[in-house]
């Protein structure tokens, strides 16, 4: 025993936590200190390969690890203290849950003699986020620290990735232990028996590919999160079939390539959405069948066959039936696919699909003449002209919030590489924008980091600007301001009589409110300004903000309304005052 | 439908909420639901008997699976696991209830009948214990009813499965995967044990 304690140092449970991290490869933490994690943070100072951002508040924190994670495919790191800091995690942990993303949260917890007491800043976070993490733990011993935290790493980075909560009593911070990284090392990892795309199945699937003549690719997160992205390129050229892409699917596939078609589902372009309905094979691609891109699951692609591919098996049918069902991490069963598939060049239904586009092109508010008032869509189109111009694009990561931006976003900035866009999906986090732009800056500093976010968003975590200042992060603002919660408020005008009801929001100046935390900043009310101002947040090498005044009440087309068909599409309305400057010219 | 499975766990704090969880927020409603230790070390058996849809058990099973703390889970049904129940039924059976001095022997001709046992006497009731499938028991209870006995206390412990043979193919079979032959099993129809194919006239209709 002395021989092993001399090969295995003695710590404290707070050293161990940080010795663990940093075994795990973890080089930025975000959190907040308080009092029930007060000894891991005193441990902080001897372990300084390891870098603390200290956020405005724990949401900040949780989405900051989110955005990190995302932006680099490596795992975030969070920290916060025991009741109130654990409870502000929750939102950021229900963002990461429902878009997969691998994150460990550290939350400090009462002393292990006073659990279920009611003791000050005490709360049951492992009972709060346990249908929010993908698993939990709360640990009372020193000597369990280590492999809770290892084991935590593994279960988040591994199968279909998620949120893992370590809950830390502060007696096992304070307790000492004998550390050894190796003899943490989870065990046996449990073999997923589910995880096998069967011969028969894979032979279905070949059969239904071969016949195809209408086939179409969905292609969903799982390609970035399974690193199969030139598997999907290889697969769709080698058949010539057409990809549409999920919101976290975009920049899977560059927007360029030839068969790349953009976004589906509800506020997807006519031609992605029509190509699907009218397709006779489905492959689904590491994504869901959310409801968002199926519109109503009734007249879903009521002509094709569907053939899921995906790692988690509970999605299997969940929403949509499929045929064929190939259970797995995507990049493994596409190797095991391409080289059993003829080639096929008959590039007919591509050409269909293309000739589609005529008519929808013509309506595109990118393809409108300037009319004197600034369009949201027209913003970001020139935020994306100018990085591509600049040769940029490939190193430009935008972080958006949620709501109209968010779609523009989708629609007019063609994304060219895998995550370079971060974006709250599945639960639609506003306010996720600014925290994880921050992540982000912090896991891919030589990226260039926009932010484009709404003025209601925006405002809900604004307080981390200061976070921003604090670490010297040169972070690209653009807040998209038209005086309303734009989404709410197009919901009204189309569904509630244009009952504004409680959608008008005031802001504050953010060109003053960017001044006060030394951040530089511009308004922006007309197109012209518009590349210029953005050239010169870019180059200017630290945080910018721009307050880009749009035209207020815009909408975001075309859109299918909750439970309409996916070709039951409303496009920009002819009375719209866009359309009519249009036709006066 | 009933939809019956049995579920290897970690026997460590917190795995029944996650079960329990996992069923609340497919609103799912729990018929029943049964812990013990297993044959393994520091592993529990669940049985988890639940009301769903036809088309539920694939996710139902591919959920419970991705709880960190499933070891194994297994589908199964009537015909191809035992299904038993355990039962405690106080009955009142003192001088002043409905059949009297003669309510004893009575019930004592039921449980035997039922293959039910006495397991507790008291001046004013009787307890029986019974084990059996669920028709069997609710047999039982309503014979009681039916002959006016008063109940005055059930406790059952809601279903346990055990598969039948040697079910070596379970884990693929639980997967529904396809082309998994099925031929491990040593099931056979005919075998069923004597107290299985007891008359009792309250039907066999349990799915």
């Amino acid at each position: 025993m002395a021989n092993q304690s001399q090969q295995h140092p003695t710590l404290t449970g707070a050293e161990i936590l940080w010795a663990t991290l940093a075994g795990e490869g973890t080089t930025t933490v975000f959190g907040y200190p308080g009092g029930a994690i007060l000894p891991i943070y005193d441990a902080l100072r001897k372990f300084p390969t390891i870098h603390h951002v200290l956020v405005r508040h724990e949401q900040g924190a949780a989405h900051m690890a989110d955005g990190y994670a995302r932006a680099s495919g490596r795992p975030g790191v969070c920290m916060a203290t025991s009741g109130p800091g654990a409870t502000n995690l929750v939102t950021g942990l229900a963002t990461a849950m429902l878009d997969s993303i691998p994150m460990v949260a550290i939350t400090g917890q009462v002393s292990s003699k006073v659990l279920g007491s009611d003791a000050f800043q005490e709360v049951d976070i492992t009972g709060i986020t346990l249908p929010i993490t993908k698993h939990n733990f709360l640990v009372t011993r020193a000597e369990d620290i280590a492999p809770a935290v290892r084991l935590a790493f593994q279960i988040a980075t591994s199968g279909r990735p998620g949120p893992v909560l370590v809950d830390i009593t502060k007696d096992a911070q304070q307790a000492t232990a004998t550390f050894s990284f190796e003899a943490a090392k989870p065990e046996s990892y449990r073999p997923h028996p589910m995880l096998r795309a069967d011969s028969s199945s894979i032979r279905e699937a070949i059969e239904l590919i071969k016949q195809s003549k209408k086939p179409v690719i969905l292609a969903g997160h799982g390609i970035v999160e399974s690193g199969a992205e030139r598997e999907v390129i290889a697969f769709a050229e080698a058949q010539q079939i057409p990809i549409a892409s999920t919101l976290l699917g975009l920049g899977a596939i560059p927007a360029a390539h030839p068969l790349s078609l953009g976004m589906m589902g509800m506020h997807g372009e006519s031609w992605v959405n029509n190509a699907i309905q009218e397709a006779d094979l489905l492959l689904a691609f590491g994504m869901r069948f959310d409801d968002r891109v199926t519109g109503n699951l009734a007249s879903y692609a009521p002509t094709a066959k569907k053939i899921h591919i995906e790692i988690d098996p509970s999605e299997i049918n969940k929403n949509v039936r499929v045929d064929v069902a190939l259970i797995g991490d995507l990049k493994e069963v596409l190797e095991l696919l391409l080289p059993l598939l003829p080639k096929n060049t008959d590039t007919s239904w591509l050409r269909e699909i293309n000739a589609s586009k005529g008519s929808a092109a013509v309506r595109d508010i990118i393809n409108l003449p300037d009319n004197g008032h600034l369009y949201a869509a027209h913003v970001i189109h020139d935020i994306w002209r100018e990085a591509q111009a600049a040769g940029r694009l490939e190193n430009t990561i935008i972080v958006t919030d949620v709501g109209q931006h968010q779609m523009w976003e989708a629609q007019y900035f063609k994304h060219e590489a895998p995550r370079s866009l971060v974006t709250s999906g599945g639960l639609g986090t506003m306010g996720f924008a600014l925290p994880a732009a921050i992540g982000a800056k912090a896991a891919c500093p030589d990226k260039d980091v926009w932010v484009i976010a709404g003025d209601g968003g925006f405002q809900m975590t604004a307080a981390e600007l200061s976070t921003i200042v604090q670490e010297g992060l040169a972070i690209n603002i653009a807040v998209i301001n038209n005086g309303f919660l734009g989404m709410v408020r197009q919901w009204q005008e189309t569904f509630y009589e244009k009952n504004y009801s409680a959608s008008p929001i005031l802001s504050p100046d953010f060109v003053m409110l960017a001044a006060a935390h030394g951040i530089a900043a511009a308004n922006v009310s007309k197109r012209t300004d518009v590349t210029p101002t953005v050239t010169k947040a870019r180059t200017s090498g630290k945080a910018f903000l721009i307050n880009f005044q749009v035209e207020k009440e815009d909408g975001v087309y075309p859109m299918i309304a909750p439970g309409a068909a996916l070709h039951e599409m409303v496009r920009r309305p002819q009375h719209d005052p866009l359309l009519e400057t249009a036709e006066d010219k | 439908m009933l939809h019956t499975f049995v579920a290897l766990v970690q026997d460590k704090p917190g795995v029944l909420t996650r079960v329990a969880s996992l069923f609340r927020r497919l609103s799912i409603n729990i018929v029943s639901l049964t812990v013990g230790e297993s044959e393994q070390p520091d592993t529990s058996r669940m049985t988890i008997v639940c009301e769903a849809h036809e088309h539920a058990a694939h996710r139902i099973r591919a959920s419970l699976y991705k709880l960190e703390t499933t070891v194994h889970v297994d589908e199964v049904n009537r015909s191809e696991a035992v299904v038993r129940e355990l039962c405690l039924i106080k009955v009142a059976a003192g001088p002043d209830s409905p059949h009297g001095l003669h309510s004893r022997s009575q019930v004592f001709e039921l449980a035997q009948v039922f293959r039910a046992r006495v397991v507790d006497l008291a001046p004013e009731s009787i307890m029986l214990e019974m084990t059996g499938s669920a028709s069997k028991i609710e047999g039982l209870i309503q014979v009681l009813r039916e002959s006016n006995y008063t109940i005055l206390e059930v406790s059952r412990t809601g279903r346990m499965a055990m598969r039948r043979g040697h079910h070596t193919s379970r884990v693929l079979k639980a997967l529904g995967t396809k082309g998994i032959p099925n031929t491990t099993d040593t099931f056979d129809p005919d075998a069923l044990p004597e107290d299985e194919v007891l008359p009792t006239e309250f039907g066999e209709h349990e799915a």
